[in-house]
């Protein structure tokens, strides 16, 4: 066991890993996080998806040795309490959700590109999500979840200044 | 995954010591990790380099070319404005290429060194000549994503979309190990499996590539990199073609052809090259060369596809060097 010391979603956590263990284990497992799905783990389908140092990875396929001394952002950390924040919003809004277990992926990429880019256009945003695979929508209504997410954030943007 | 120490070395020759028999190089993991969870690789220490200085980012010196670090993320070579300014085949052969979250994971060095698709090699179960058994399952069975072009025992195809790209702009590596350093043409580090060479690249035991080198007399070229795929994204090449040349007053020189997806090698067909050199890239031109690329080509029973298909993408490639 090694013992690592990680920063998730603000708070500092320290815990003893095993050296053949991901960081989504660590997550589900060890910190009660299981916002995080565990799927493919070959990190082909992205339902693991979370930020590492502010950049979108799948978290089945990082080593939980190597995120000492890091940062990692997980789904749990979006809404306030039970105030879903306007992606996770938009997804319920549109009927993105069927089954469910892409979306914690998808909310999380979701943020990733609306940081980058937003205000992308239809291909950008089907390019930026082709990492997150759901089985159940067709992908329409998620599509149209992060163009209405993207809307909102951006009038709220607007409200702020 | 079979159990293994992990060290996180901070610097290069502490990495290159620790890199011992038994031992493997772990970089952005996407690969690697993928083998270890399936039992197709089982170090016994993990030898993490993220934590090596030096070894990231790229940079480009006045008339001295493209120096690009092994440990750079994909994604970093994908959206550098400045780079795509330079080189902007990195880009293109970049876009299609696995998944975001795969792009900020997978390094510069990872993609170069990473193992075949076959669905044979990938299973554990299956005992073929690669990994040590007595025959390719590809050559009799389900072979519709496999070679038609150089493979000798094995029939799986150079995966890359990015080193095709590379070669076309005669990129070089430069290998460092615990016994010294050594540079090589990027071209020659892939060999199709054959005989006694059960394996797809010559790095050897111990060595790691520490940096891609793109001279600046390449950089003048001009590229142009597509890829056909079973679904427009999140997919392996079906077949990929890099091209490249200097242009001067609408002829051709230098001309590089490259293919992914062909062969158990990134195929770069000199032969069509030649016939490019002093053209103008006109219709008649680019579709000898598309004709030549494939000369010698032998489908295997689901994959006489990818004929036609390589052939029309090496015309339009070749084309829109110039329309």
């Amino acid at each position: 066991m090694t013992r690592i010391t990680v920063t998730v979603n603000g708070a500092r956590e320290e815990t003893a890993v095993e050296a053949h263990e991901s960081l989504l284990t660590t997550l589900r497992e060890r910190l009660g996080l299981p916002g995080s799905k565990n799927a493919c783990e070959q990190g082909e389908c992205g339902s693991c998806s979370v930020l590492l140092d502010d950049v979108l990875v799948c978290a089945c396929l990082v080593l939980a040795a190597s995120v000492d001394g890091r940062e990692v952002r997980t789904v749990e950390s979006l809404a306030d309490g039970s105030a879903l924040d306007p992606v996770q919003r938009a997804f319920v809004e549109t009927g993105a959700v069927q089954c469910g277990f892409c979306t914690p992926g998808l909310v999380v990429a979701t943020h990733a590109l609306l940081r980058e880019n937003p205000e992308p256009s239809l291909a950008e945003i089907r390019e930026a999500l082709s990492g997150n695979l759901c089985r159940c929508t067709g992908y329409g209504q998620i599509v149209e979840a992060v163009q209405r997410a993207a809307k909102t954030m951006y009038l709220h943007g607007l409200d702020d200044e | 995954m079979n159990a293994f120490s992990y060290v996180r070395p901070r610097t290069l020759s502490d990495g290159l010591r620790l890199l011992r028999s038994g031992a493997s190089a772990l970089a952005g993991g996407t690969d690697l990790l993928g083998l270890m969870k399936d039992g197709l690789a089982r170090p016994e220490l993990l030898v993490d380099l993220t934590g090596i200085e030096g070894l990231r980012g790229w940079s480009r010196a006045k008339g001295k070319g493209l120096r690009i670090g092994a440990l750079t993320p994909l994604v970093e070579l994908e959206e550098a404005e400045e780079l795509h300014r330079a080189m902007p085949i990195l880009r293109e052969s970049l876009r299609d290429a696995a998944t975001l979250q795969l792009r900020t994971m997978g390094t510069v060095g990872g993609n170069l060194l990473q193992r075949n698709r076959c669905w044979y090699f990938r299973d554990q179960a299956t005992a073929c000549w690669l990994k040590g058994g007595t025959k390719c399952f590809a050559v009799e069975g389900e072979n519709r994503l496999h070679a038609i072009l150089g493979a000798h025992e094995c029939v799986a195809v150079a995966p890359s979309d990015l080193v095709p790209a590379l070669i076309a702009y005669d990129a070089e590596i430069a290998l460092a190990s615990s016994r010294g350093r050594r540079t090589m043409k990027l071209a020659d580090l892939y060999v199709a499996p054959h005989g006694r060479e059960r394996r797809e690249h010559v790095l050897r035991p111990g060595e790691l590539i520490t940096e891609v080198r793109v001279s600046e007399s390449a950089l003048a070229r001009k590229g142009a990199f597509q890829k056909a795929m079973e679904r427009k994204a999140w997919s392996f090449a079906l077949v990929s073609v890099a091209a490249a040349a200097r242009i001067e007053r609408g002829v051709a020189r230098d001309v590089r052809l490259v293919l992914g997806g062909v062969a158990p090698i990134p195929w770069r067909v000199v032969a069509a090259e030649r016939g490019l050199e002093g053209s103008g890239f006109d219709e008649a031109a680019c579709a000898e060369a598309a004709d030549r690329a494939l000369q010698g080509a032998a489908p295997l029973r689901d994959n006489g596809y990818k004929l036609p298909l390589a052939r029309e993408l090496v015309r339009r490639t070749l084309r829109s060097l110039v329309v």
